[in-house]
């Protein structure tokens, strides 16, 4: 492996949402949730992924969250799959308020 | 079918360069197809370049070495216009050969 | 690009905007000061590399790599897929019509006037797309954009415009500009749970690493496509390279020549203009 003489870093700036839930990390797991509770954070999460869809904006994390979810449930561990649709969710919202507010903030990237 | 071995072989004053260009998979055995079943190994063994009766190269590969393997090496000696043959075996038994003059 | 046809595109641009409805300056594309300031960003940027070598990305910036690649062009890693294209292009199909049938001049030597925008239909035509809808009018399936096959083909075709420098085209039509600017809109967003845009590796970080990578400057970046990616082990379209990106940056990756790809490739491609193709290519 060739060595690097540059000892450059990265500028990235992150918004800060978008960089805590780059930690990833699930949800702390409270009182045990049940099938109820699992169905409405799966239908809250997907709801919020359709949404990332229609601004052509989907994350890789979340569709992998969303399929943690459902795995989770179809073994019958609510609280895991409870979690998993919650962050699923949270990574959707994330999606979409980075779609959003790209929609003017790209132009402070733009070569002028 | 057309040959697996693309090589150039050049003489310069008291050395030959050699370059080589392979079709093989070279396969490691480690990767899993969309099955997730294990694509067997499939790699060559044993490349040797001859010139004028001896062995003037020969490598022991394994699974390490990449697929479309490139192969770049000098000799001692080495006339324009001689002949330099190039064979491998890989390790389900099949094997290639090409003959090329040196330039 | 010479000045005289930037002028010209400049008139266009101008007669262009001036029948849109009025809107703020900054919503005005200028595709032809555009293109100026994207070349003087880099040019400025690497005050020491040659403007035809731009098209050799990571090559261009770091002498190690260079070295390497040139010994190994001499034996390159896409020959095969360029022998294969060449004779997937020369095959008939099943109704007795060749490739060479869909194109003009038979195809060779016309791989830099794409994409081009065409009026009729509204949109941006790649070359990828154009040669699938050659196989439909001709009563063959589609192959994948992201597969080996329109790799190869693309390989071929690229091969025979080696050397000639990109020549995209922005028709006086309000929807080519919109095109354009939909294509230079997606380069700049940021996107993916990394919240990387395009610019922010090939505009910001042209030169740095990227992990073990030399990220490659965006001046003249699809001037070398289709490529082989020694990390691939295999042939790549702009199609492959454009949905592994977006999926490297945890971004679910968009159906291959979808819209926003395709405006991608024509504002990418158009900025590039002047530079000559030199693809097929080979990258680490």
């Amino acid at each position: 492996m060739s060595s690097m003489s540059s000892k450059a870093h990265m500028r990235i700036s992150l918004y800060l949402p978008v960089a805590l839930l780059v930690m990833g990390g699930t949800a702390s797991v409270r009182a045990a949730s049940s099938d109820t509770d699992f169905k409405a954070a799966y239908a809250a999460a997907e709801a919020a992924e359709d949404e990332a869809g229609r601004l052509r904006n989907r994350w890789t994390v979340t569709e992998a969250a969303l399929a943690e979810a459902k795995k989770a449930a179809d073994k019958g561990d609510f609280d895991q799959a409870t979690a998993s649709a919650r962050e699923a969710e949270a990574l959707a919202k994330a999606s979409i308020y980075q779609a959003t507010s790209e929609k003017d903030a790209w132009k402070k990237l733009e070569i002028r | 079918m057309a040959s697996s071995i693309r090589v150039r072989a050049i003489a310069n004053s008291e050395i030959t360069d050699v370059q080589t260009l392979i079709q093989h998979p070279m396969d490691s055995g480690f990767v899993r197809d969309e099955n997730g079943a294990f694509i067997p190994a499939h790699f060559i063994q044993e490349l040797t370049f001859e010139y004028d009766g001896r062995k003037v190269f020969v490598a022991d590969w394994g699974t390490a070495v990449s697929k479309d393997p490139y192969v770049k090496f000098s000799f001692k000696g080495g006339n324009k216009g001689d002949d330099l043959k190039v064979s491998w075996i890989d390790n389900k038994g099949a094997t290639d050969t090409a003959t090329v003059k040196i330039q | 690009m010479r000045s005289r046809s930037r002028l010209v595109l400049a008139v266009l641009a101008a007669l262009a905007l001036s029948a849109m409805q009025p809107s703020s300056a900054a919503d005005r594309p200028n595709p032809a000061a555009d293109a100026k300031a994207f070349r003087n960003y880099f040019t400025n940027k690497f005050p020491n590399v040659r403007f035809e070598d731009f098209v050799n990305g990571p090559y261009a910036l770091n002498e190690d790599m260079r070295r390497q690649w040139e010994e190994k062009e001499q034996f390159p890693p896409y020959e095969f897929s360029l022998e294969t294209g060449k004779e997937m292009f020369a095959r008939r199909f099943k109704n007795g019509k060749t490739y060479a049938d869909c194109f003009p001049n038979q195809g060779i030597g016309i791989r830099q006037n794409y994409p081009y925008f065409d009026e009729k239909e509204g949109k941006v035509i790649t070359l990828e797309l154009a040669l699938n809808r050659c196989r439909e009018i001709n009563g063959e399936t589609l192959i994948s954009y992201t597969g080996e096959d329109m790799a190869a083909l693309t390989a071929y075709m690229a091969f025979t415009s080696r050397g000639k420098p990109f020549d995209i085209k922005i028709p006086d039509d309000p929807r080519a500009l919109q095109a354009y600017q939909n294509g230079k809109r997606y380069f700049y967003t940021r996107r993916g749970q990394l919240n990387f845009s395009c610019a922010t590796c090939h505009v910001q970080n042209p030169g740095e690493r990227m992990r073990a990578e030399v990220l490659a400057p965006a001046l003249g970046i699809l001037n070398a496509l289709p490529i082989y990616r020694s990390e691939w082990g295999s042939m790549g379209t702009v199609s492959r390279r454009f949905t592994t990106c977006n999926s490297q940056i945890r971004g679910v990756p968009l159906e291959p020549q979808a819209e926003e790809y395709r405006d991608l490739e024509y504002y990418l491609s158009y900025v590039s203009n002047g530079l000559p193709i030199s693809g097929p290519g080979a990258r680490p």
